[in-house]
């Protein structure tokens, strides 16, 4: 499915944001956007509240207009084209059903405000509810539905015109966790049946690596990397989308010189490690570089064991399913995760002040071709 | 409830009670001598009589006054009902300079002292060739009238989800279809109480009234002329039935504005 929606995207995009800047006043809330999107591609754009996340989705959706740059729709520029004369529905966070209306009606209303006759009407919302198995609730009040049923009612409603692309707000932010899974499920079945665009705004990482074919991640209004779930995990562009990530640890450190045919020397505060040289082959000595070590692949051992490495004590313990993330700090006051299975950490006998050392196979650093550049 | 005085709680209940009464006593007095045969108020009380009511129904004055009063009543409630959504409706929807000043200004003619306001409508009115006429009752009384409709109208729409709007223009409604299939049917139950207390509002306003309204003279104003003539029960009569009908709008309002969809 992936490497299908690249190649498609490849082929043709069905949106671009070619340099596109929207300033509020003296505030900038988004930067110098400039990416595309593929038809048939399910992408998610990820950021904590006020990045510009989005403000990117309502100017797609035409109910902003960029203060610079161009938005390019199925080909078009449609910089300043109104958002009723566009076909880019948006699940709202707030889903904003029209409560004085049916079921029935919500759903009936795009195609009411564009002409649409009553019968064809009829025939077409209720295809869509069918679809979204809410055929029994047609003639209910929207206050007399749960929170998944209006979800659903809210999808029915944007998709009964059969756009090409569909805009998500975090649609799913208010349902609590059991039903938060299922609607993801809904949503990926949904976009893989229609082989729409999906552009889905959220701040979960969890929503938007389960479900996008790629993943934009934004801060402060600027675009800090774009690729797949994948991507982005292994090899975070910078210290923000790692420290965004939150599973990985990051050292500063400087290049001492070669470590054999293929690896750098690497000093950092704490200690030294080795880099393998295809994670910067352009490396000269004295250079800075920064880089990460995910916490599932940092070992613990016991300062006993002669094991060369970063000593660390204990701060706590967190308890993630069939793992632990132990919290660290060094000497230094740099703070260090590691997760282990209970298995393992159970032979340590760790608590609260125990002194251990920290190592990695040089194997598992990355280093973030966004710094030091 | 531990935390209750019972005797601040005894208080409050009988200063409701005192209240009421100081508002109705008059009211429910007036109701029953206006069913009593003496010609004056005074206990105890005489037979049981529909005598003034029959009077004012054969009373041409009254019908006339009373017919003036409706008329202006019901245009009123829809002029006014229609400057105050426009009102609300710009409120809700624009951001402008001044915007404070411009709310405050719309929602200022009931602040002003009633002789005041008819003294300079009657200045204007007439400087304009319209005092004297019912259409300068109408005027006087919408001006009156449609900061109450704003104020009804405006509220409701604070209760609207602003993404209501921006959802119908997504969905391919312009700003005059949203206009009327989603600002008109959330507002509507507002709407309905705007005009049942705005025609409440023209029904009962005597002052204005009497300073523009010259030979065309509204219910409230011909029973001061009953008054400076002779104390009759017939006020008594037409004070009860003045009263039911003004409370009978304002009911219907509140009941309007109990919001029915959020009741289920």
């Amino acid at each position: 499915m992936k490497a299908n929606a690249q190649m498609e995207q490849q082929s043709e995009a069905i949106v671009k944001f070619h340099n596109v800047v929207k300033r509020f006043g003296n505030f900038t809330a988004v930067e110098k956007a400039d990416f595309e999107i593929g038809r048939g591609e399910f992408l998610a754009i990820m950021g904590s509240s006020g990045c510009g996340k989005t403000t990117t989705l309502r100017m797609l959706a035409g109910l902003e207009d960029p203060t610079e740059g161009a938005i390019y729709l199925d080909g078009e520029k449609v910089n300043g084209k109104a958002t009723w004369d566009r076909d880019t529905p948006m699940v709202w966070q707030s889903l904003a059903l029209f409560p004085f209306l049916t079921v029935q009606e919500n759903v009936e209303f795009a195609l009411k405000m564009r002409g649409v006759g009553k019968e064809e009407r009829r025939q077409r919302a209720e295809k869509w509810l069918e679809k979204m198995q809410i055929t029994e609730f047609a003639n209910r009040n929207i206050n007399q539905l749960s929170g998944g049923q209006k979800q659903r009612v809210a999808l029915a409603r944007a998709l009964v015109t059969e756009p090409k692309i569909l805009l998500l707000d975090e649609p799913l932010s208010a349902l609590d966790a059991h039903l938060k899974v299922r609607m993801q499920a809904v949503l990926s079945n949904l976009q893989k049946d229609l082989g729409i665009t999906f552009v889905y705004v959220t701040h979960s990482m969890s929503e938007a690596f389960s479900m996008a074919d790629r993943v934009v991640i934004m801060s402060r209004g600027q675009i800090e990397q774009i690729g797949t779930p994948e991507e982005i995990y292994r090899e975070p562009y910078n210290r923000f989308v790692a420290e965004f990530l939150g599973s990985a640890n990051i050292f500063d450190g400087v290049v001492q010189g070669p470590a054999g045919a293929d690896g750098w020397q690497v000093a950092y505060e704490g200690g030294e490690t080795i880099l393998p040289k295809s994670e910067r082959p352009d490396a000269r000595q004295g250079q800075k570089v920064t880089f990460i070590v995910s916490a599932e692949n940092m070992q613990l051992s016991l300062p006993d064991s002669g094991q060369p490495g970063i000593e660390a004590s204990v701060a706590g313990e967190e308890f993630i399913g069939g793992t632990a993330m132990v919290f660290l700090e060094t000497a230094g006051g740099q703070e260090l995760k590691v997760q282990k299975s209970h298995d393992e950490l159970s032979v340590l006998n760790l608590h609260p002040g125990s002194k251990v050392v920290v190592h990695w196979e040089s194997g598992s650093c990355h280093v973030l071709p966004g710094e030091n550049k | 409830m531990g935390n209750e005085n019972r005797i601040i709680n005894a208080l409050l209940k009988l200063h409701i009670v005192l209240c009421l009464l100081f508002i109705f006593a008059p009211i429910a007095g007036s109701f029953v001598f206006s069913l009593n045969s003496d010609r004056f108020p005074s206990l105890p009380l005489g037979e049981f009589s529909t005598e003034w009511y029959r009077l004012i129904w054969e009373d041409p004055l009254v019908w006339q006054g009373f017919g003036n009063t409706l008329v202006v009543g019901l245009t009123v409630a829809v002029i006014a009902t229609i400057l105050g959504f426009g009102g609300a409706y710009t409120d809700f929807r624009y951001n402008f300079t001044g915007k404070s000043v411009y709310v405050a200004l719309a929602l200022l003619p009931p602040t002003i002292p009633v002789v005041i306001m008819g003294l300079a409508m009657l200045a204007f009115l007439s400087r304009v060739n319209l005092s004297g006429t019912t259409i300068s009752v109408i005027i006087a009384h919408g001006v009156m009238c449609s900061p109450f409709a704003m104020a009804i109208i405006r509220l409701r729409l604070s209760q609207m989800d602003p993404d209501l709007e921006a959802a119908s223009w997504n969905m391919g409604g312009n700003q005059w279809q949203t206009l009327r299939y989603v600002i008109i049917p959330f507002t509507k139950p507002a709407i309905f109480a705007a005009l049942f207390i705005t025609m409440a509002v023209s029904f009962d306003e005597f002052a204005v009234a009497w300073f523009v309204s010259g030979l065309n003279e509204t219910l409230p104003v011909k029973i001061l002329g009953f008054l400076q003539g002779q104390v009759s029960p017939r006020i008594n009569a037409i004070g009860s039935l003045a009263f039911l009908s003004s409370m009978t709008l304002i009911i219907l309002a509140q009941l309007l504005l109990r919001s029915p969809e959020e009741e289920k």
